[in-house]
């Protein structure tokens, strides 16, 4: 009858055992789903887990109790169907950025002649045509996070998981690279869970928001569905009546949990 | 400073320092010459020693003993380096139970080998190559083991998330790293392995610059023994700058290590 979900974390509960055996639990009690062609932001202050949440889904991390379904069918081992974009730099630092997108498609077995150009309309389509041979670290944040964003999505994974992607970029670079996500995006609307602190980012590029509340054993505190028309332009659509009438209300909610987070982190510091 | 200037100024450097030699060994100051040509020499006798070892063609045969010796200790060491590097950071129980082994056989100056080597090898070559062996060994062994080791999480998180096998994240991942920062030491390891061939030339051999320079000394010829320290000298100069070229070729894409170690 319906489609099936493309992510769902049941009662999902992440925990760590720390280096004097005492139990960390990160994530407590998380239901979250993502339906297919959904884009979903998840926000929380720092520390809250929501990386761990995001590595749960990409079976990077085994819940400690509760489950994960992807398509329906419970996850074992790394998560086949989704297309991972770190925070931190991923690229292979030996590779060229061609040979980096096409390493995605090597893998599987295409053949080199057949990869690289596929790898080059990759490029091209994120912007890098005329940078194929350069290496890494001749390449800055943002091109950098373009050739990896080409590298995620030549494999055409169904699901996309984004960990504050754009976090390290300055603050027109991250729009530029927004906008750049939402079109490559709208091509085939895959499933997206995307990571990040930034409450505006989340709501310029989700259908639906998702906040959570400061850790340890933080749990979901409220999910909002963003009705804003697309095709969206990140720069314009913060302009919208709309867009502040869900920020303000969604703030509302999140400031309480920033300034815990915060007041735990110092008080964290001061038992140091 | 204009790469000109900075030329101008080395020659200058060599310049002053080969005058003030042949002048203070022949010329007497103060009715006195300060540097007896029996201990020193002087540049004229040295220089026109190389030219004969040369124009006689006697120094090819060591060169090329002592090049060959350096290449086998480079390349034997270099493998066994990298494999037991490997074998090592892939399983950490044999690295741990190793360990102290490890540490103590490099800890012991390798000179003290030698004469056992050339008591199970001979005097032939391959005695050279082993002294060799057990510097570049550890140099490269080290690098390989940390390399492994120090595989950037994030990458080896995408290599996995990408689809990668085991074996791939070996071939596109531990192995490129590893080899970076074996490279990283390949002036040490090259170095090293010249080093071993020439010091067991020079404990017990009958050819190659060791066996040259000792022969020299063991006649007190003087000459003979600076002469054979410059073409050594030249001789490592000209090795050196060839694995430059090699790590500038295979180091292309590393920001700025290909000149940082130099």
């Amino acid at each position: 009858m319906t489609t099936p979900t493309a992510v769902a974390l049941e009662d999902a509960k992440v925990a760590f055992r720390l280096a004097d055996e005492r139990i960390y639990t990160a994530v407590e009690k998380a239901h979250l789903t993502v339906a297919q062609g959904e884009f979903v932001a998840i926000v929380g202050p720092t520390g809250c887990g929501k990386s761990t949440l995001l590595n749960v889904a990409a079976g990077l991390l085994k819940p400690a109790a509760g489950s994960v379904k992807i398509f329906d069918r419970p996850l074992a081992g790394l998560n086949r169907d989704a297309g991972y974009l770190f925070q931190a730099d991923a690229l292979f630092p030996w590779k060229t950025a061609l040979d980096n997108v096409a390493i995605g498609l090597e893998i599987k077995g295409t053949p080199r002649t057949e990869a690289l150009p596929r790898a080059q309309k990759w490029l091209t389509s994120v912007g890098l045509g005329a940078f194929a041979g350069r290496y890494p670290h001749m390449l800055s944040g943002g091109q950098r996070k373009r050739v990896a964003l080409a590298q995620v999505l030549i494999r055409d994974p169904k699901i996309l998981l984004m960990d504050e992607p754009f976090g390290p970029l300055d603050a027109q670079t991250r729009q530029v690279m927004g906008n750049l996500l939402l079109d490559l995006w709208s091509a085939d609307r895959k499933a997206v869970l995307f990571v990040t602190h930034d409450l505006e980012e989340a709501i310029a590029l989700a259908d639906r928001v998702v906040i959570m509340s400061a850790g340890p054993s933080s749990r979901i505190i409220g999910d909002w569905r963003v009705t804003l028309p697309r095709p969206r332009d990140i720069f314009e659509v913060r302009l919208d009546r709309e867009f502040h009438a869900l920020h303000r209300e969604i703030w509302s909610v999140l400031k309480d949990e920033v300034m815990k987070g915060y007041a735990q982190s110092t008080q964290a510091a001061e038992a140091v | 400073m204009s790469r000109l200037t900075l030329l101008a100024l080395q020659v200058l450097v060599a310049v002053v320092c080969i005058v003030l030699w042949q002048v203070l060994s022949t010329v007497p100051v103060f009715g006195k010459i300060l540097l007896p040509p029996f201990f020193f020499s002087n540049p004229v006798d040295v220089f026109s020693q190389i030219v004969k070892w040369f124009a006689s063609g006697v120094i090819w045969k060591h060169l090329a003993i002592t090049l060959w010796e350096s290449i086998l200790a480079f390349v034997i060491g270099s493998l066994g380096g990298v494999l037991v590097g490997f074998w090592f950071a892939r399983q950490p129980t044999v690295a741990a139970v190793f360990d102290p082994y490890v540490k103590m056989a490099n800890a012991l100056p390798r000179v003290v080998l030698a004469p056992i080597f050339a008591l199970w090898l001979g005097l032939g070559i391959w005695s050279k190559v082993a002294l060799g062996v057990t510097l570049v060994f550890f140099i490269v062994f080290f690098n390989v083991y940390q390399g492994v080791k120090e595989v950037s999480r994030t990458v080896l998180d995408n290599g996995r998330m990408l689809g990668m096998s085991e074996r791939q994240l070996m071939q596109h991942v531990y192995w490129p790293s590893a080899l970076s920062w074996m490279f990283s030491s390949l002036h040490t390891s090259v170095g090293f392995a010249v080093v071993g061939a020439v010091v067991g030339e020079y404990l017990g051999s009958a050819a190659g610059l060791g066996y040259l320079i000792q022969q020299a000394e063991g006649v007190f010829d003087v000459a003979g023994v600076f002469a054979g320290m410059f073409v050594l000298s030249a001789f490592v100069i000209l090795i050196d700058t060839g694995v430059t070229l090699v790590e500038r070729r295979l180091l292309v894409w590393r920001p700025t290590a290909a000149d940082g170690r130099g």
